[in-house]
């Protein structure tokens, strides 16, 4: 294997994992919080598809993302109602987002295009390295010539997370909400407010992840494009212990079995692809069990909160 | 008599109104799609009940999500989330292509049951992985169950790819599908039976599918095991100081569970379809049975017109196309009953619940949480 080579596998898995960080960190936000995010997929779908219908209407990529953003907090707060407000079952919750998404996106598609499968390429895209002295740096120069801003985005928020999550009051608000609402309740933490909160941010950052695999990839929607990507990002949730920075190393982990799965003939390697591919879900499970290091879930996740009114 | 009435009527009040509430979202899309909903619903009822042949595509439909449905509801019944019947209808339907190439010289009434147990075997081992994570380490079956779909597809796609392929069993050129299962392993079509059924695909599982979903009720409610696993369901702490145990029920539960979706399979390829093709999706019957599940309120004779209800939804989506409604409506109408009970139906259940334990003056927390 050239150098060459290892350069471009990594970079590919960069890119690959990219997507399922965004998501993954969603996921750590409303799991943190308490509740289970299972409607990822959903929410991904949806920012797929509003990122480029919002580029196709303006023209401009970014207002695409923005558009993800929103609509990714539009279905996000169809989760947030049913599992906190109404004290639904998250899982079904969940479910019903996802099945909704694409429903609605496939409907959108007919309505707006008047096709289906599949949307026009986008008249902008976010696909190229937007700081390009990075590419001049030796050897790993190559690397940055393959980077989206979406890389820089996700590297910049798996941070940014991590200094929330643990590093500010709110944060440990939201660790607390997550693990003993009673308790927190009783010094004085909303809980509502709080789970609505995190669950909107799971909506921001899988929404941009949606982005990430439309304007940020192939430029088009494509029906069943996410084909699974927001349960990958759930197993790097759960693979990375419910931490940001180990969502990041699990992202990252997956990536690079995509990566190899798609350069495997390039370099006469003789796994069957579908073996790598299972590896991120075997792997979640694995960890599970806790063969390598338990993973625990936040306690209170997926249980619904009931005020005591009176 | 009239309590009577008032009482049925609380039970099913609310997947009535989900789904009263699903036509009217979905009567709001056809309206921005330009179409009129009543010709649209008229259309959706045209293309699934008014003739006998769309009434048999309908029963086709019908079959693998009933069984899928009766795989969540026992799952509900015990108290666990198994969203694991897509992988489990996966693995079965290989293992079925599987088993019915290598004994293919069976005559038809010694292969069909064979096969039939493979099916409900195999997806019961699947189920049945997840089942033993929960009772002996814990582990939440929602995520095992996510990641064992996902590994489902991956191995079968394996399987289709090389073991069970044309091109190794038949030496015919690579294809993306499987071998087809022999003659003997089919199921046979309503038609032969009554020709009316015309054109129909509607086969001899539906029968099966019933008679798995009353046997399911017998299970559930007039056998110690059925009692069992409702107990758990109810109250994991309370049925263990009664002696039930927890961690076998959970596991026959998801074993049980399992199986069914695995049954589904089974049928699925015995009935219609003979092969398993490669696929980068999963093929969705297990959300389904979710909702099918829900819908019937978890109980066995429930799901059968719930699934009635899904089918339609699915088969008539085609007449619906011909008269010019996008075919996505329906898959918006499902969606949104199912947000609909999600919110309100379960809201309805753990008020009741709470304002039995308010009562009891117990505390109103379910503190203990295993994962």
């Amino acid at each position: 294997m050239s150098g060459v080579t290892v350069i471009a596998v990594i970079a590919s898995a960069i890119r690959l994992a990219t997507p399922l960080l965004l998501s993954a960190l969603g996921g750590v936000f409303s799991e943190r919080s308490g509740v289970v995010n299972i409607g990822l997929e959903g929410i991904m779908i949806f920012g797929a598809f509003f990122s480029v219908l919002f580029t196709h209407i303006t023209g401009n990529a970014w207002i695409g993302v923005v558009a993800a953003i929103i609509f990714g907090i539009v279905m996000a707060a169809l989760l947030a109602v049913v599992s906190i407000n109404l004290k639904g079952n998250q899982i079904i919750a969940g479910t019903a987002v996802n099945l909704l998404a694409a429903a609605l996106t496939a409907f959108f598609l007919e309505l707006i295009w008047h096709r289906s499968g599949s949307t026009p390429i986008c008249p902008d895209m976010l696909t190229s390295n937007p700081i390009r002295v990075l590419e001049k740096l030796p050897v790993i120069g190559d690397l940055f010539k393959q980077f989206t801003p979406f890389i820089y985005i996700a590297i910049v928020l798996t941070f940014v997370t991590y200094y929330i999550l643990w590093k500010t009051p709110w944060g440990l608000h939201v660790r607390a909400v997550g693990e003993h609402p009673k308790a927190a309740d009783t010094v004085g933490i909303g809980v509502y407010k709080t789970r609505w909160i995190c669950v909107l941010l799971s909506g921001v950052l899988a929404g941009l992840s949606g982005a990430c695999l439309s304007i940020g990839t192939v430029g088009l929607f494509r029906e069943g494009m996410v084909a699974g990507k927001g349960f990958i990002a759930l197993a790097a949730m759960v693979f990375g212990k419910w931490h940001p920075i180990g969502a990041m190393g699990a992202s990252f982990f997956f990536g690079i079995c995509l990566a190899i799965q798609i350069q495997a003939q390039s370099f006469g390697l003789d796994v069957p692809g579908e073996f790598l591919a299972m590896v991120p879900y075997v792997a979640t499970i694995i960890v599970l069990i806790g063969v390598v290091g338990k993973a625990v879930a936040p306690k209170a996740d997926g249980q619904p909160y009931e005020k005591d009114e009176a | 008599m009239k309590t009577r009435l008032l009482n049925v009527w609380s039970v099913l009040k609310l997947p009535l109104v989900a789904i009263l509430v699903g036509f009217v979202v979905g009567a709001f899309c056809i309206m921005l799609a330009g179409s009129n909903p009543l010709t649209a619903y008229a259309a959706l009822l045209k293309g699934s009940l008014a003739s006998l042949p769309s009434f048999g595509e309908t029963l086709y439909k019908v079959t693998p999500i009933l069984l899928t449905g009766l795989a969540a509801a026992i799952g509900f019944r015990c108290g666990l989330f198994n969203i694991g019947g897509e992988g489990q209808y996966v693995v079965a339907a290989i293992a079925t292509v599987g088993v019915a190439w290598s004994f293919q010289g069976l005559p038809h009434f010694i292969l069909v049951p064979i096969l039939l147990i493979t099916g409900a075997l195999v997806g019961g081992v699947w189920g049945g992985i997840a089942g033993i994570l929960k009772a002996k380490r814990g582990i939440n079956e929602v995520i095992t169950t996510i990641m064992l779909n996902w590994t489902a597809l991956y191995l079968s796609n394996y399987l289709v790819r090389t073991l069970l392929n044309p091109s190794r069993l038949l030496d015919k050129l690579p294809s993306g599908h499987t071998v087809a299962v022999p003659e003997a392993a089919r199921l046979m079509k309503l038609k032969v039976i009554i020709p009316a059924f015309g054109y129909s695909s509607a086969h001899t599982g539906i029968f099966i599918a019933i008679g798995v979903a009353v046997l399911m009720w017998f299970i559930l409610f007039k056998t110690t095991l059925g009692y069992e696993i409702r107990a758990v369901g109810f109250n994991p702490t309370a049925s263990e100081y009664g002696g039930i145990s927890s961690a076998k029920n959970t596991f026959l539960a998801m074993f049980i569970s399992g199986g069914l979706a695995g049954l589904a399979g089974a049928i699925q390829i015995m009935g219609l379809v003979y092969m398993v093709n490669q696929s980068p999706e999963l093929p969705g019957y297990g959300f389904t049975g979710l909702c099918v599940a829900l819908v019937g309120l978890s109980h066995p004779l429930g799901c059968i017109p719930a699934a009635l209800l899904f089918g339609i939804l699915d088969n008539g989506s085609r007449q619906m196309q011909l008269a010019g409604i996008p075919k996505e409506i329906n898959a918006i109408i499902s969606a949104v009953i199912l947000v609909f009970v999600a919110g309100a139906l379960l809201l309805k259940y753990i008020n009741v619940y709470f304002e039995k334990k308010r009562g009891a003056g117990k505390p109103r927390f379910k503190e203990v949480r295993e994962v």
